[in-house]
């Protein structure tokens, strides 16, 4: 199995990079983009065949490493 | 009293501050490695500044797993005195041993510059040879020292008295621009509630010598042992054990 994990910056919580990215969007002509934030893309492959196992087990990784839950959140998603 | 140094694979200025608690200020010290469980007998240990495990995944995620973070924790959580500089501020936070997190400098830029913090608290282990509302000079460099955290925990921070240090200007204003990173509040040090656990960006230890530009880090080392000789003394006021 292989999860796919998506970090974010936790809403309201300062993204400089994020802000700088939408600055220079705005400075290109991409003046309807807005909201734009940087995270984290994470691959991990599972030596695991059974899908609840998998998923309680990386959520376990994203809060115990993954991801700061004072300023990210994360999903993921499992495929076989 | 005897200081513990802990150096990660990428610490780089551990041996600073091996070098102000042993030369200036004459202590007994030890180097402790990442591997080490054992913390040798020390009475503070520093969590020195650098870029322990390369800042991989998020500055100090990789070093709160390493051994000796494991023994740095457990003596904390029975009132040791730790100190977290810099990088090491970012592993107390990523630990849990302090709130918050320290995130990208507002800026998007590394800063390296001499910066003034007010001392906010004097009534900790580490601030106790400073008098409230003093002005120090000392210097910053990093690129994730923006101190962020949410409403309640900041509220819980001013009202249990845990901001120790805030940027100022010259005139000791917590002004925008006095500001190097954007931290909220200007927050440049915390303390735990228990306040034996206390994390700053700035650098002290390169604040010990006049040749280095000033030697107002030096009563922070100085509080330390101040706060040493008063636990140990048959007399002292000990202080009690908490988170």
């Amino acid at each position: 199995m292989r999860a796919r994990v998506f970090i974010t910056p936790k809403k309201g919580v300062l993204d400089p990079p994020g802000k700088a990215v939408e600055h220079s969007l705005h400075a290109l002509g991409f003046g309807e983009a807005h909201d734009v934030h940087l995270g984290k893309y994470i691959e991990v492959s599972l030596a695991l065949t059974d899908r609840a196992r998998a998923e309680q087990r990386m959520d376990e990784m994203c809060r115990k490493l993954l991801a700061n839950g004072v300023i990210e959140d994360y999903r993921f998603e499992i495929e076989e | 009293m005897r200081w513990g140094v802990v150096t990660f694979p990428g610490s780089n200025d551990d041996h600073d501050a091996l070098y102000v608690v042993q030369h200036i200020l004459g202590c007994d010290a030890v180097g402790l490695w990442h591997k080490d469980r054992d913390l040798k007998g020390a009475d503070c240990v520093i969590l020195p500044g650098g870029f322990s495990y390369g800042d991989y995944l998020r500055c100090g995620a990789m070093a709160r797993f390493s051994p000796v973070m494991e023994s740095v924790a457990q003596f904390a959580r029975a009132g040791g005195l730790v100190l977290g500089i810099c990088n090491g501020f970012q592993v107390l936070c990523e630990a849990g041993l302090l709130p918050g997190a320290l995130i990208r400098n507002r800026r998007l830029r590394f800063v390296c510059d001499h910066v003034r913090v007010r001392v906010e608290e004097a009534d900790t282990p580490f601030t106790r040879a400073y008098r409230a509302g003093e002005v120090l000079a000392i210097p910053v460099k990093h690129g994730e020292g923006c101190y962020v955290a949410d409403p309640e925990t900041l509220d819980a921070l001013e009202a249990h008295h845990q901001v120790v240090l805030r940027y100022v200007d010259v005139s000791g204003r917590a002004t925008a621009d006095a500001n190097p990173n954007g931290s909220l509040s200007n927050i440049a040090g915390i303390v735990n509630r228990s306040r034996n656990v206390f994390g700053l960006m700035p650098h002290p230890e390169h604040a010990c010598e006049k040749v280095l530009g000033g030697e107002d880090g030096v009563r922070l080392f100085g509080s330390v042992v101040a706060t040493y000789a008063t636990r140990s003394a048959p007399s002292g006021v000990s202080v009690a054990p908490g988170h």
